[in-house]
Parts: structure tokens; sequence; C-alpha cells
């Protein structure tokens, strides 16, 4: 029923990927040029042409993918094709080459080529294996409706604290100011969130209602024996009933908090390589004009 | 005194206001009564700056009145300046509580005690309906109130919020921003509020923002001439009486449905049916003399057929002959009938020709008619095809035709003027289940959309009654009758009887005696056993298919629970019959009996897979219970790429039908916001404009003529209709890529400008070649379409 972008018409392009393959290598092997084997025989104009066209096509999926109404084989179908025939390319081209490599143009678009197709690679394996990993960290929810529920939440401790102190206010308030998921791509793949610094304020906060308290290294666990405590000195009912709440909320919006950051990091995970694998193939697109001209030109 | 008038129209809306007008024109002694301070309240009501359609446009408007398609603000203010003009007698504020026949004439009582008497009265007070009162002394209080249009008028002050819906919930949480408020409960808990009230509200609540008293109910209200605030309510609660001193009341009690209002007026409805409309006469008169209706309440949604007939009512009181509004389009449509004269005598010869349109008023068929093609088909041609997905009705008026059962034509029934088709299709929601063609001298058919069939079926009980016993017969005959002949089968057609179940409701119980067999014939089941004290269901099956024929093969105990997925109708064979049928028919019972194997097979298999079950009872859950096609997607496939929502707006004019992100997830396989295209579809239950289609191959989709009310919206129970205008041209793909001009694939942002909102909705992209674009456009094969005869092999490959 659901199928995978690999196995696509009963995996047609990988079939067809190998069959590249194979032609490509017995063509080479049968092939006895004069001199070594190189990009200016029969074989290497051939495979390069194949290359160059291939890679040119490859990058049609961006175009392929925006023509919504196309009715050129499915998006899935030419995904099949520019993952399994993007993977041939290595052979061909290094068969093309004949395996001849220096510091000039040719090979710096190899490179670039070798560097599209690997990120290509981690992109195809995270699309795989982060999307399940998303929906078990989401719970049935959607990310917009965590966030909503963290504001929410946000604005109940705001309420409750008002009602218990106003130094819990501040802290509750400055957490609150403060709470940020997401931002730049490192802070979205590394999922911090600083939800849990409310805690411990809080926790001195309440500890500075009892100076006489001896301050210890706490961790998050103990911050909550912590109130605890503070709920059953305080001497007002209204107060420590609020402040229970008060830490129900927090905790639920911490776990809210790093549930939302996980969700951002997956979602980065499976975008970063793009920002790799796009440009570098339209660096790959330059260097290859740049290549096949050079060949023509010094001819 | 009674203030005495000739005419007394009831309800200021389209039809009512014509009326009058008419009246005044003509210089009769007239009043109307209107509820409401203004004229046309359920207009004034809707949103200001709303764009209203003209609908039908075909229908010329005939009334002292103008109306074109325009804002909101300009169509009342035009009704104003010529009621106005007219000098209209209008009395505001008067709601009619009784209408009393004397025969002749009528005695009408408004709420203030008033009493109006006329020779006739004209009724049209619309299907919204009064406002619940309170029903407590000071009801009527100036602070009181039963409406609340924008919350942000109030500030700080104390209100009493009394009622426990959604109006009550959603006015108290947000007046409850720069207000103190109190909500007034008559439960303990609120229990008939949508999941995202009650969540608000009970937040508001803890946080001490809104003050609740739970079991309670007004008492009384009392205006205080001096203090600080003007009012005080007297509360029962459980604790004792409490009394609440305050600014403002605000009730909201919902509305009464006004069906009781007009029974207690003495008119009858043919059914219980809420949809059913009271059967008028050709003049508009109801069963009570001298009582006309007019507008939504007699059957007629639309503004301007509502004016055409307030106009017309007056002429028919006063005697004059006025062809009807409709005349014109009938006649274009009679002309293709050979032996065309007048309409008159046509709508004559129809009735003579259909036995069972004869059944209704000349009203309801002029309507019927205005609504249904007459079709002139060549021999031959054919008409619709089996498993087509069209549900419209065909009526024989001349002819024949010939019904093909299967493909191969063998097995061939021929039809007669007279006779009707297409019952199965729309009854049961599902594919055509045969091929009909032209006969031998060709056809004069009748094509009846089926709105107005189910409309008229709801109305008309006899009409009901052929219909339904018609398809009793052939459902059975379709289902069994390849191996029994016509005799065989008389006595199983002759006690067979119709069953409703509501959704979630038990057809029988494994284990329970097995005394009867269920043909499904609208809706689904599902098939469920008790294994390790867990309900797992096992199969599903869809209208076409039918249960407990094994109790009746020879195991006298139900093997399996079968529960409605849906609100259902199975047509229930007795026993004894079917038992005779079988002992007669070795065939019938070896071909039942190889179906039963197999369907035990199959439950085996699920049952042993285990998971399976849950698949199948998540998505039953979800509505595939009532689908033809629904979108499901695989989130261990799907990156999120929302591409599938990007082809589907840019493949609909800029919307996207869909919401990928949305909706419940289970076992990785995720229901979006989609649309399920119902059987049954929820969406085309109310639309004025009868713009919601099935399609032939089942897209439901919304025509170009809707006229943006929104009815379809608030029906779905699933959310996949909205309202949206017509965004911005786009510019080229390459342009926006490469250079970055104007929105991007997918990207509408909001646009102050627009105007003109009309509903849109999953059309299948059935104008598209090789499917649905959402579907075409996913990059990973996590996206895809599934029909419910699919549902159990696909729990299956999932499990």
């Amino acid at each position: 029923m659901h199928d995978t972008m690999l196995n696509y018409g009963r995996f047609r392009y990988f079939w067809i990927m190998l069959v590249l393959l194979f032609g490509s290598l017995a063509a080479y092997i049968w092939h006895f040029p004069i001199g070594r084997p190189n990009g200016g025989s029969w074989l290497g104009y051939t495979l390069g042409t194949i290359g160059a066209l291939l890679i040119v096509w490859l990058m049609l999926l961006g175009i392929r993918k925006r023509r919504y109404a196309s009715r050129v084989g499915s998006v899935r179908g030419w995904t099949s094709a520019h993952v399994y025939l993007g993977t041939s390319l290595i052979l061909v081209t290094l068969l093309h080459s004949g395996f001849q490599f220096g510091w000039n143009i040719h090979t710096l678009c190899f490179v670039l080529m070798l560097l599209v197709i690997f990120s290509g690679f981690f992109g195809v394996f995270a699309y795989l294996r982060y999307p399940a990993l998303m929906t078990t960290n989401r719970q049935n929810t959607t990310r917009d409706q965590m966030l909503e529920e963290i504001s929410e939440l946000d604005k109940s401790a705001l309420t409750l604290a008002d009602q218990v102190d106003r130094s819990i206010h501040d802290v509750v308030l400055r957490s609150v100011q403060r709470t940020k998921l997401g931002g730049n791509f490192w802070a979205q793949l590394t999922a911090k969130d600083r939800s849990g610094e409310a805690v411990l304020k809080l926790r001195q906060a309440v500890l500075s209602h009892k100076p006489n308290q001896p301050e210890k290294k706490a961790s998050g666990g103990q911050t909550l024996v912590m109130m605890v405590d503070f709920i059953g000195q305080t001497a007002n009912d209204q107060q420590a009933e609020s402040l229970r709440r008060l830490l129900d909320v927090m905790c639920r919006k911490q776990s809210l908090a790093t549930r939302v950051a996980r969700d951002i990091q997956l979602s980065a995970l499976m975008e970063i390589w793009l920002f790799i694998h796009v440009p570098l193939s339209f660096g790959l697109l330059a260097t290859l004009i740049a290549h096949v001209f050079s060949v023509f030109f010094y001819w | 005194m009674a203030e005495q008038v000739k005419i007394a129209v009831v309800g200021s809306g389209p039809g009512g206001l014509s009326a009058a007008a008419r009246a005044a024109e003509q210089g009769i002694s007239h009043i109307l009564l209107e509820a409401s301070p203004q004229i046309s309240n359920t207009i004034f009501r809707y949103q200001k700056g709303k764009h209203v359609m003209a609908e039908p446009e075909a229908l010329p408007l005939r009334s002292q009145l103008k109306f074109e398609a325009g804002t909101r603000e300009k169509i009342l203010g035009e009704w104003d300046s010529g009621v106005a003009g007219l000098k209209v007698n209008v009395r505001y504020g008067a709601e009619v509580t009784k209408i009393e026949a004397l025969n002749p004439g009528f005695r009408i009582t408004c709420a203030d005690k008033s009493v109006v008497t006329a020779e006739f009265c004209v009724l049209g007070v619309g299907l919204q309906g009064n406002l619940r009162k309170m029903g407590v002394p000071g009801e009527e209080a100036t602070f009181v109130q039963y409406q609340l249009d924008d919350p942000d008028e109030y500030s700080d002050e104390t209100i009493i919020v009394v009622g426990a819906g959604d109006a009550a919930i959603e006015n108290a949480v947000s007046l409850a921003k720069q207000n103190q408020v109190i909500v007034v409960n008559r439960r303990e808990e609120f229990a008939r509020a949508k999941e995202g009230n009650l969540k608000a509200i009970q937040r508001a609540i803890d946080e001490k923002q809104i003050e609740c008293y739970f079991n309670s109910a007004p008492e009384k209200v009392d205006l205080l001439p001096v203090g600080r605030k003007p009012g005080r309510m007297w509360l029962s609660t459980p604790k004792g009486r409490a009394q609440i001193l305050c600014d403002r009341v605000i009730a909201r009690l919902g509305a009464n449905p006004p069906r009781g209002f007009v029974e207690a007026c003495g008119v009858n409805f043919p059914s219980k049916d809420p949809s059913a409309v009271p059967a008028l006469s050709s003049t508009y008169e109801s069963n009570v003399k001298g009582l006309y209706i007019v507008g939504a309440l007699g059957g007629y949604p639309l503004i301007k057929q509502a004016m055409n007939q307030g106009f017309e009512v007056i002429e028919y009181i006063m005697g004059r002959a006025v062809k009807p509004a409709d005349e014109p389009l009938l006649e274009a449509k009679f002309k293709a009938m050979p032996n065309y004269r007048s309409v008159d005598e046509t709508l004559k010869q129809i009735q003579n020709n259909a036995p069972h349109l004869a059944l209704i008023t000349s009203l309801q068929l002029r309507e019927f008619m205005v609504d249904s093609n007459i079709l002139n088909i060549a021999a031959g041609q054919t008409i619709f095809l089996r498993n087509d997905y069209t549900n419209t009705f065909f009526s024989i008026i001349g002819g024949s035709v010939e019904v093909l059962l299967d493909d191969a034509g063998s097995k061939v029934i021929p039809l007669n003027p007279g006779e009707f088709f297409g019952e199965m299709g729309l009854i049961s929601g599902r594919r055509r289940s045969a091929t009909v063609r032209a006969g031998a001298r060709g056809a004069v058919l009748l094509e009846t959309p089926r709105r107005s069939m189910l409309k008229l079926i709801n109305s008309v009980d006899a009409i009901k009654k052929v219909i339904d016993g018609v398809f009793i017969e052939r459902a059975l005959k379709g289902r069994f009758g390849e191996d029994a002949t016509a005799e065989q089968l008389k006595e199983v057609v002759s006690t067979a009887s119709l069953q409703k179940f509501r959704a979630g409701d038990i057809l029988f119980n494994e284990g329970d005696e097995g005394d009867c067999l269920h043909l499904v014939r609208v809706g689904s089941l599902t098939i469920s056993r008790q294994i390790g004290g867990k309900d797992v269901v096992l199969a599903y099956v869809p209208a076409g298919q039918y249960v407990g024929e094994m109790a009746l093969l020879g195991e006298n105990k139900r093997s399996a629970t079968a529960r409605a997925a849906i609100n259902t109708e199975t047509i229930r064979v007795e026993r004894e019959a079917f038992q005779k049928l079988l002992s007669r028919n070795m065939l019938l019972r070896g071909r039942l009996q190889q179906e039963y194997k197999a369907r035990a097979a199959q439950n085996l298999t699920v049952q042993a897979s285990g998971a399976a079950g849950d698949v199948i009872s998540f998505l039953v859950g979800q509505g595939a219970g009532e689908a033809t096609d629904i979108l499901l997607i695989d989130e261990a496939l799907c990156v999120r790429c929302d591409n599938c929502e990007k082809a589907c707006a840019e493949t609909h004019g800029g919307t996207s039908r869909l919401d990928r992100e949305a909706g419940p997830t289970f076992a990785n396989v995720h229901v979006p916001t989609s649309c399920r295209h119902c059987e049954h579809p929820h969406c085309m239950k109310d639309c004025p404009a009868d713009s919601i289609h099935r399609a032939p191959n089942g897209e439901v989709y919304i025509a170009d003529n809707c006229i943006g009310c929104g009815n379809c919206e608030r029906n779905c129970p699933y959310g996949v209709i909205h309202m949206a205008s017509k965004p911005k041209k786009k510019p080229g793909l390459l342009n926006w890529l490469l250079f970055g001009f104007g929105d991007g694939p997918g990207e509408s942002p909001y646009d102050p400008e627009a105007t003109g909102k009309k509903a849109v909705k999953c059309d299948m992209c059935k104008d598209l070649k090789g499917g649905a674009a959402c579907v075409r456009a996913c990059p990973t094969g996590a996206a895809i379409r599934i029909s419910p005869e699919q549902l159990p092999q696909y729990a299956f490959a999932r499990s």
C-alpha cells in the first residue's frame, strides 16, 4: 500500500542503475584506448556525455517537484530515479575520468559531485529514519498545538504566580520572556531549550523565603522536593495551593518544551542536508560547464 | 382592541417582506409582524460586508422590492428604503406566539399580549427560530439580553452569562478579558460544548477568571432603581438561594426551532424527518385554509425564490391568476418534449405517465420539474454505467430502458413508462449497481438531482413507501436473484422490512439467537468478536453486503457482533422466509456457504495478525465507514515537506483543501484533514444553491454557483471545507525560483482586499488527468488514497 521512494515500480530504477553500472563497467574493461583510459577516448566522451546529461536531468527534479499539475510521472518516481541514477554517477564519472585526478577544475567538478551525492545519501537516510521518530515524539499533537499549549501554560503560570508572591511572579515572568525554542541552525540541531532553568530559578525564589535553609546544589528532582517543603511550611493555604498548581504547570511546560525542541531538531535534520545538497549542485553545474568548456577550448 | 387587517404577514424575511410590500403597493390593508427590531433579522445578522448572492440566476425577480447580488448593507438599505417608500405597515418587536384559525380569519397573539385579527395570514418565519428566554420573572428587563454581537463593547462590568452551550462559553470567555464574569450552569458540567470551548472555560474557572455556579438556575431578575449596580439576579444553587448584583445578564439558551410553533398553528408536516416541509397547494396555501407559507419554512431557502413567492401569494389571495415565476423555466425545459403544447398540460401528462409523481402536489411537482432535466435518449444509448458514482434519480415518462445487471449483458431487465430507476445509488450513496441504456424505441426520462429527490422522499410519505418497496425488491433480487427465481423470492421480499441503526448501535451480539439476515442498504458495519476480554474488529461490511446469513444456514447462534459504524439502514430478511427459500434452492445455499467460508477465512487472518483489527477500528472512527475515498499518510515515510498541500493549492486556484498536519495518527497511519467523499455527504445536506454534486467517479465537488453561505462548512463533521476567496495571480515558477517574484508555490498570504468568499473543498482533482495532485506530488510515497473496499487489505498490510 504505502511504498517508499526506494521500491518505486518494483525497484525499477534500481535495475536501471545496475544495467547502467554493469554496462559502463563492461565497456570500460572491453575498451582498449590508445594510451591510458581517459575522458578523451570515444568511451570517455560517451560516459562523460551520459554523466553530464544525468546531472542536468537530476537537477530538474527541483522544477518537476514544483510543477504540480505536471503529468510527467509522479514525484515519487522522479525521486526514486534521482536517488538511483544519482548514485550511479559515482562509477560513471570515475570510469569517464579513467581514474585520473589532479589539482584542476576537472577534479574539483568530481569532488563537488561526490559531496552532492553523499549529502544526498544522508538525505535518504534522514527521510527513512526521522519521520517515525518525529511521530513518536509528537504524541498525536502538532507542533503548533504544543506551542499553543506552552503559551497557555505560560499564561496560567503567570496568573498562578500572581496569587503566590511577587518574587515568584517575577521569576515566572522572566522565564516566560526567556523561553526560546529553535533559533539558528545550531540551536535547532542541538535541541537546547532553557525551560529547565525556570524550575531552578523558582527554587531559588522559594529558598529566599527561608533564608536559614542552607543552599544546596540541587537537580530538577530535588528542586521539586524543596518546593514541596515550601508548600508544607507556608502559612497561607491559598498560596500553597497556587504554588502546587504552578509546579504542575511548570513541569508540564518543561516536558512540552523538550518535545518541541526535539521536533525542531528532527525537522532541521531532515532539512539541513538540502542546504548543502542544493547549493553545491549549482556549484557542480557551474564547474561542469567550465569543465566541458575547457576541454573543448584546449582541444 | 385588536387591530383588524385583511392580510397579516408574520416574519419579515425576504418572503414576508416581499408579500407585505406587494400588499402595500396594492393598497390592501395589511400588517407585517416582526419579532426583532429590524427587518430580515437573518440577513441582518450576517457578518458586516458579507457578499450576498442572487441564485438561481435564471429565475426572474418578481417583487416590489429590489434585489440583486451585493453586500449585506446594500441589500438591507434598498429594502429599508423600499419599505419606507411603499409605506409598509411594519410592527417591530412583535413576536407572534399564537395563531388561531377562526374560520374564516385568524386571531394572532403577540408576546406582549397585543392581538391582530386578519382574514388571511402569510407565514414567513424562516427556519432560524426564536431565541429561548430564561422563563423567570424579569426576563425582559432592560439589562437582560439574549444575544451578543461584539464582546468588546463591554468593559469593567459585572456580567452574568446564563447557559452552558458553545455560544455561552464563547461569550463568557471573551467577556472575561475585561469584565467580571459569572456563569450560571444548570448542570454539573459543560457537557454539550465543543472540545476547545470546554478547555477554555475550564481553564478560566481554574484560574478564577470566571466564577461558575453549577447545578444552579435563575429564579428571578430584579431591576434596582438605586445602588451601584442596575440589576440583581436571584439564583437557586445546591447550597441554597443566592443573589448577585450585576450590570448585565446575557442568556444564551439557543433557539426554539419553528416547527413546533407552526404545528401549533394547525399545519401538518408529512413526516417526523427534520427536513420535511409542510405540504402546500400550488398557491402556497397550507392545509389550514387561508394560512399561506412562503420562504425557507416552505422548503424554498433562496432569497429570490422567497421574494417571488411573497409577491405571488398576495396575487393568489386577491384571487388573481398569476403565472408562477418559474413558468418560463419550465416552458424552456418542456419544449424538448415530443408533442409539447403547454406547461400545464405537460405537467398533467407527466403525472399521468409516472404514477409515483401523481402522489405529490402540483406545487411540489413544479419545483421538482424546475430542478429536473428532461432527457431524450436515442435507442441503445447508455444512460449511466455500472460502478458510476452518480446519484440522480430517473423517472421514465416515455419509451423504455434496459437494465443490464452484468457487464456481459446476459441479464437484461426492461423498464417501461411509469417506472423509475437510479434509486439504489440515490439511497445507498454507493456506485451504480447496473448499467442502464435506452430501449429499442429510445426513452424520454426525467432526471432529478439527489437533493430534490431526497427532499421529496422526506416530505411525501407515499413516495417514500413506493420507492422503499421497489428498493427492497430490487436489492434482494440483485443479491440473491442470480440463483433464485422471482417466484421463489416473493415471500422473502414480502416479509422483508427496513431497519435503522444509529452509529454504534448493535445489530446483533455474539451468541444471540439468529433470527434474521441484514442486507446493508445505507451506511456500513463492523464485525467484531470478544477475544481475551477485548472487542477485536475482524471485518468491515459496506453497503450492498449482507451479514448474519450463517445463523440462518445452520448454526443458530451468532458467531460475532455486528455494529453500525455510522448511521445505517438495513433490509431485514426474516429467518423463516429465508430458510424456506434455501430449502427450495440448493444452488443458492451452496453459493452462500462458499461466500461464508471465504469470509470466515479472511476473519481468521485478521484475527491472527492482531493489529489489523485495531487499524480498522481506528479508520472507521475517523470516518472511513462512510468514506468512498480517503487520504492516508504513512507517518514513517512522511518527511513533512507539505508538497501535498502545495500541490493542492497550486492546482486549485491557490487554496489548499487539505491540512496535512491536522488529524489523528494511529500506528503511524495519519488521517489528515481532507475530504472523505462520504457516501452521503454531510455537506450536501443543506446547500441552498444546490451546488454540491458528485461526479461519476465519486468526487464530491462544489460547483461555481456556490453562494458562500457556509452551511457545508458547518455541516462537515471532518472540518474539511472552508471559505476562501480567489487569491492573486502568481508569476511563473522560474520567475519565483530564480528572481524571487511574487508568492511561491503553496504560499497564499492573507489578502485584506479579498471579497466574495466561496466554499472550497477537495474535488480529488477530477479535472486533472492522472489522479489526485497530493498523492502524485508526494516524493516519498507516504500519501495514498484508498476506498473502503480496500480497508481490510490495507489494515492487514499495516499490521
